[in-house]
């Protein structure tokens, strides 16, 4: 599902020329006798491995008891003038995948930061997060890594950065934030060629991506306002751009000869709530997904409209142990058409799916041990995925996590329950720099 | 004993602190002393800045270093306080913010900022049990215990390293991280020289004390002030044989802080001049 290697290494290049000549002419420009300035270069190396412990190997030269295998060595350069609030920041990956033996730059994010007054601007690569869900996202429309998510890969690399622009605006009775990105970036979904996984259309080999084009009509926009009331953070979301999550378009559902992903368009609207109750932390959350290209949920290929709600609660039990909790659930919108337009053998969904969450965190050894659960399981389909994990930090510099990723559930065309022979364990050696 | 034996032994010794002293702290209680002391540490000046290195140090001498950028504002003349912390060290949490609003009598609001996925979100954490950043002191020790949530009980003086101080029990009102704790503080400065924390068997757990004392100028001519300041201080877990020494390596006070400055918009993009 990612772009052609290639493809990313040349943009990410151009994109690093531009962005450091605009960044330096400006600051050269600025740049008076007696300014200070300063270039800070920071990063890490990073070891990622992770094996099936299912002795299943899916078929194809990927398909190894390697699920992933990749070295990764992070810069992260940021550029700085007295002379102008201004910044340029890049943090670029170079990644060597041991899986295919394959050289491949990751540029993380690239951006240009400026304030003046009360606003903030920043322009170029971005990672964004909004909302309050525990790994549950409602308003958090912003590009995913599963792949990252599901093999073992440290949890940044489950945000990919979006290429756009973003406003922020800070005042006491109100903020607001803009964001503006002219080209979509889709999630990174598993595949065949890795993960063994439930299609509905599993035999069809003829396979296409239709993204969008980088036009003004596709650009897509999100806008958050927040402030404080009443001791809790609150936040009201709008989006407008499309589904990151592709829909599968098959020429012929009966008989399909080719699949097409798209990207059909999306709107959401949504709030949040996150404060102090109840001697913890409890965080709200909603959403509507309004699937604007097939709002009578007749188009198999076009996911259905949705409302989606969370609930969550975290507090600490005893000195350096935290417990969380979180239910959630997304209701289809048309569910009585979606389920006249299903094709005979196709797996159905549920009007309602429900997730409950559980996250564990124990730190011991003056914070050099973290061991922690996160647990989810969906009530309405019966599966689950556990995710344990252990770190233990060596010096400042140097620590290594263990882990794994532990799937199952009673039906393998569920969420989780398709990945069942995908269980894994994986180490993550990292050292900092 | 009873309340009455307290209030008598209390009158007696504050009648020698009295005698003793020509200067300052004439009509002080225990709780006094503590009020004024936490005031002395934990509130001087409106605001402060600085940056502090925080070093970890287990029983066989291995080192681990933080290095924070702290800012403090008082909410105006009461107890209400926002702190606001920068990570420069180490490499895993650089950038790292954390902002906590802090309120006398109830659960302090606190925020923590990850920079790798540019997210804020709320942390429950009860200040009084969680270690900070993994070292010797709480959360508690950091921002000051509320005066109020302990029974204070003058014992006497004692002179440490040169200096006269009220000795002080205190003794936790409700389940804390310490069973009791002796306090010896200054008598001019009210800067605690050093505490005794005991543990649940009654147990002596952990000792601060206050290496360094400076006084740092703030203002000019006649708004110009000066502020006793601990600039080297350690925790240490006599039981574990775990320490943390805290050095001030710069401070100042009255910097014209704002209320808008412990925000959101700032754990995202401190201004430069607060992270040197």
């Amino acid at each position: 599902m990612n772009r052609p290697s290639e493809w990313k290494m040349r943009t990410s290049a151009l994109r690093l020329a531009v962005l450091f000549s605009l960044a330096f002419s400006a600051t050269a420009f600025a740049q008076k006798p007696g300014d200070e300035w300063g270039v800070d270069v920071n990063g890490f190396a990073l070891g990622i491995y992770s094996a099936r412990t299912t002795g299943n190997q899916p078929p194809g030269p990927e398909g190894r008891a390697l699920l992933l295998a990749e070295e990764r060595v992070r810069l992260d350069v940021t550029g700085w003038t007295d002379a102008v609030d201004a910044d340029v920041r890049i943090k670029l990956d170079g990644v060597h995948d041991a899986v295919t033996n394959n050289f491949n730059l990751d540029l993380r994010e690239a951006y240009i930061d400026y304030t003046k007054g009360n606003a903030d601007f920043r322009l170029g690569r971005q990672i964004v997060t909004w909302g309050v869900g525990d790994l549950l996202f409602i308003n958090d429309v912003f590009p995913k890594n599963w792949v990252s998510f599901f093999s073992g890969r440290p949890l940044e690399y489950l945000k990919t950065g979006v290429d756009g622009f973003k406003a922020r605006y800070s005042s006491s009775p109100l903020n607001a934030e803009i964001i503006i990105i002219p080209r979509f970036e889709p999630d990174t979904m598993m595949t065949p060629k890795r993960f063994f996984m439930y299609d509905d259309y599993g035999s069809v080999t003829n396979r296409d991506k239709d993204l969008p084009s980088t036009t003004l009509g596709n650009t897509e926009i999100g806008l958050r306002l927040y402030r404080k009331y009443g001791g809790f953070d609150l936040s009201a979301y709008a989006y407008r751009g499309r589904w990151r999550t592709p829909g599968e378009r098959a020429d012929n559902p009966n008989n399909a000869t080719k699949v097409t992903s798209i990207y059909p368009p999306l709107s959401v609207f949504g709030m949040s709530a996150q404060g102090s109750a109840f001697g913890g932390v409890l965080s709200l959350e909603g959403g509507y997904y309004d699937s604007r290209d097939d709002r009578g949920g007749k188009d198999l290929a076009v996911a259905n409209s949705q409302t989606r709600f969370l609930v969550g609660y975290q507090t600490q039990l005893w000195r350096d142990f935290t417990i969380g909790g979180q239910y959630y659930t997304e209701i289809m919108s048309a569910f009585d058409s979606y389920k006249r337009s299903l094709p005979s053998g196709f797996a159905a969904k549920k009007k309602y799916r429900n997730i409950v969450t559980l996250r564990l965190t124990r730190f011991l050894g003056h914070q050099t041990w973290k061991l922690a659960l996160f647990a989810l399981y969906s009530p309405a389909e019966s599966d689950y995925l556990l995710q344990p994990k252990i770190t233990y930090k060596f010096s400042d510099n140097t620590s290594a996590t263990l882990g794994g990723n532990i799937f199952g559930g009673k039906k393998r065309t569920t969420f989780f329950g398709q990945f069942d022979r995908d269980d894994n364990a994986y180490i993550n050696l990292r050292y900092d720099f | 004993m009873k309340p009455t034996t307290i209030k008598l032994t209390v009158t007696l010794f504050l009648g020698l602190a009295v005698a003793a002293v020509s200067t300052g702290a004439l009509a002080a209680s225990a709780e006094q002393i503590m009020e004024r002391s936490q005031r002395a540490f934990h509130y001087a000046g409106n605001d402060a800045m600085g940056k502090l290195t925080m070093e970890l140090i287990d029983r066989d001498g291995g080192k681990r270093v933080r290095v924070l950028n702290m800012l403090r504002r008082n909410e105006g003349a009461g107890k209400e306080q926002k702190y606001f912390m920068y990570f420069q060290k180490p490499g895993d949490v650089r950038r790292l913010t954390f902002m906590v609003w802090k309120y006398p009598g109830r659960e302090d609001d606190r925020w923590i900022y990850i920079p790798a996925v540019d997210l804020i979100r709320r942390i429950a954490a009860e200040d009084k049990y969680s270690s900070f950043v993994g070292s010797d002191f709480s959360y508690e020790d950091v921002s000051g215990r509320d005066v109020a949530e302990d029974t204070h009980v003058l014992l006497g003086e004692a002179r440490i390293g040169g200096r006269d101080t009220f000795v002080i029990k205190s003794i936790p009102r409700e389940a804390a991280a310490f069973t009791k704790r002796i306090s010896w503080i200054d008598k001019k400065n009210f800067l605690p020289l050093k505490e005794e924390y005991y543990d649940a068997q009654n147990e002596l757990q952990r000792v601060f004390t206050a290496d360094r004392i400076e006084n740092i100028a703030a203002g000019e001519g006649a708004t110009r002030r000066l502020y006793p300041t601990i600039m080297k201080r350690t925790m240490r877990n006599v039981k574990t044989g775990h320490r943390t020494e805290v050095t001030v390596n710069s401070v100042a006070y009255n910097q014209g802080l704002k209320d808008a400055d412990f925000s959101e918009r700032r754990m995202r993009r401190p201004p430069r001049a607060w992270i040197r």
